[in-house]
């Protein structure tokens, strides 16, 4: 038996409402994350995901049930929890230094110790030479090398990350999730990667989460569990069982074309 | 436009870049010689037709006279008296036009529920010829330089409220929803992101609130009658100086001018990243 989860999602029902009228985006949502777990969510267009990871995120609150990290009412953004946004948001102004450290100088948390820490991840991933330059500058998968360590600077346990390769193009993509997913199991964080890619999902996920049609519901949760000599996203992709759970989750989603 | 990216220090230049660049370069050259030898055409016509009675020159002038004009004008000291008030006019009316502008703006920003309201109003002021309050100021403000430089803040502030505005409304949502799971507050979303992402539309208001600034001045000072390059523009109508009309026109040009290059310049300086 495992201990606590750290994420724990509890019964989440989520109404938009607008003058159009009220739009159901999630519906009794419930799942347990723990510690070190990395968990894909994948579902059609429009049934919830950014809705769901932005709840945990503490952007917006549930119309009914509660989130809770580490047993504690999530209400407001916490410094748990680090969101990768698709495209990498950088800012064209500020040079790589000044973006990585952009968390820490919100949460007025620069110091030494700090400082050291973010220093010492762009060192760990090849960026340090490049902190006086621009993002305009630098190739996308080296940008979303950089988003990824502006989100790790405020050393978050959870990380979420929403559609965060779906701008690159696809050997560039295949690249980067490798190295985001060797990065985050070396710094040992828990990670929700909402994405469209199975094959991205099944390959980088110890759990996929499939929602349905809007209004989102947990049609059906996998365990990947895959037989492959190199642990890494791209290496997994040759597992025998791979194409086992691409067909499945395919056949959930139900697509029609 | 010219601050894009460095260029990347080539090792070996081919010869047919080296025949490109060649090319492009003379051809830069041209632009500008024709343009100098378009300048002193106009002016040696000018003259010419002048001194051959094919125009009159009591009603347009001639260069030779503007020059002399400009000398006098020089000795008597009075050159530099009005120039200075209108260009003092002007950098106030500009600096102030800007600053409020996007002040108000960030007010808007601010508060949906302000913007909202004042939508319909600003709608109004920003379609009203603000020439047209130029009496009223005079009479609220009294017959003086404020009521010119009142005249050219009125005149660039609205334009300036509904540009920066619609620059700051159109920051990227997902950089503001970043700051946000870094938990930033309102204040610190303005500053770390609505702010320097809109300093390219701030300054496209800068450099519309430069023309508008003279323009304004230029009219206050129609007006108000006192003192000016707009004073002597007018004074010289009435009295059919024609001379020190087209010599207050040219300064005019030439200053305006200077400023516009200076935000030119500012803008360079800001905009380093891009
Ligand atoms: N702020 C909002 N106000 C009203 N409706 C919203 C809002 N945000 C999302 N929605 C609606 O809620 C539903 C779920 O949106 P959400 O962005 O969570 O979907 P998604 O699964 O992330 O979709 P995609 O795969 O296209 O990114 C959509 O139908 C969307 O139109
Ligand atoms: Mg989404």
């Amino acid at each position: 038996m495992r201990a606590k989860p750290l994420v724990s999602i509890r019964n989440i029902s989520m109404k938009y409402q607008s003058p159009e009228g009220e739009i159901e985006a999630l519906k009794n949502v419930s799942l347990d994350i723990y510690e070190g777990e990395f968990i894909s969510i994948v579902g059609p267009s429009g049934c919830g995901k950014s809705t769901l990871l932005n709840i945990i995120a503490g952007l917006i609150e549930p119309s009914e049930g509660e989130v809770l990290i580490n047993d504690k009412i999530v209400c407001r953004p916490t410094d748990m929890v680090g969101y990768m946004p698709q495209r990498d948001q950088l800012f064209e102004w500020r040079n790589i230094w000044k973006n990585v450290i952009l968390g820490l100088e919100i949460q007025k948390n620069l110091n030494e110790q700090t400082v050291n820490f973010t220093r010492k991840l762009l060192r760990d991933y090849g960026l340090f030479e490049f902190r006086h330059k621009y993002p305009s500058q630098l190739s996308g998968g080296m940008r979303q090398r950089v988003a990824l360590i502006r989100t790790l600077a405020i050393n978050p346990d959870i990380l979420l990350l929403d559609e965060a390769f779906s701008a690159l193009d696809y050997q560039t993509r295949l690249i980067v999730t490798d190295e985001v997913k060797q990065i985050i199991n070396k710094e040992n964080k828990t990670a929700i990667l909402v994405t469209h890619d199975l094959a991205e999902a099944i390959s980088m996920a110890d759990k996929v989460v499939v929602l349905s049609k809007r209004p989102g519901t947990i049609k059906n949760t996998y365990t990947i569990q895959l037989t492959c000599d190199v642990k890494t996203p791209i290496g997994c992709r040759e597992a025998p069982e791979f194409r086992e759970y691409f067909n499945k989750i395919w056949r959930d989603l139900d697509v029609h074309v | 436009m010219s601050m894009s990216k460095k260029i990347i220090p080539v090792q070996v230049i081919s010869p047919e870049h080296e025949a490109y660049l060649r090319e492009r370069k003379i051809y830069r050259r041209k632009i500008l010689g024709t343009q100098i030898l378009l300048l002193i055409g106009i002016i040696i016509i000018w003259e010419i037709a002048g001194r051959l009675g094919w125009i009159d020159p009591f009603i347009t002038s001639q260069p030779s006279r503007i020059w002399k004009t400009l000398i006098n004008l020089h000795r008597e000291g009075v050159l530099y008296y009005h120039t200075g008030i209108t260009l003092l006019e002007t950098m106030i009316g500009f600096i102030s036009g800007t600053l409020m502008g996007t002040i108000f703006a960030i007010i808007l920003w601010w508060s949906d529920f302000t913007a909202e309201v004042l939508d319909p109003y600003m709608v109004v002021l920003n379609a009203l010829p603000k020439i047209a309050l130029g009496p009223i100021l005079i009479v609220w403000i009294g017959n003086g330089p404020p009521a010119i430089i009142a005249m050219a803040l009125f005149i660039s502030l609205i334009v300036t409220i509904l540009g920066v505005y619609s620059g700051f409304t159109q920051v990227d949502g997902d950089k503001i929803k970043l700051l946000k799971t870094f938990g930033a507050t309102k204040l610190q979303i303005l500053q770390k992101v609505i702010l320097p992402a809109s300093v390219p539309t701030i300054i496209s208001a800068l450099k519309i609130n430069v023309g508008l600034s003279w323009v304004g001045v230029i009219v206050g000072e129609f007006l108000v009658s006192k003192a000016g390059l707009g004073y002597l523009i007018v004074y010289g109508g009435q009295v059919f100086k024609l001379d020190l009309v087209m010599t207050s026109v040219i300064i005019l040009a030439a200053a305006a001018a200077i400023m516009y290059k200076a935000v030119v310049y500012l803008e360079k300086l800001f905009l380093k990243w891009r």
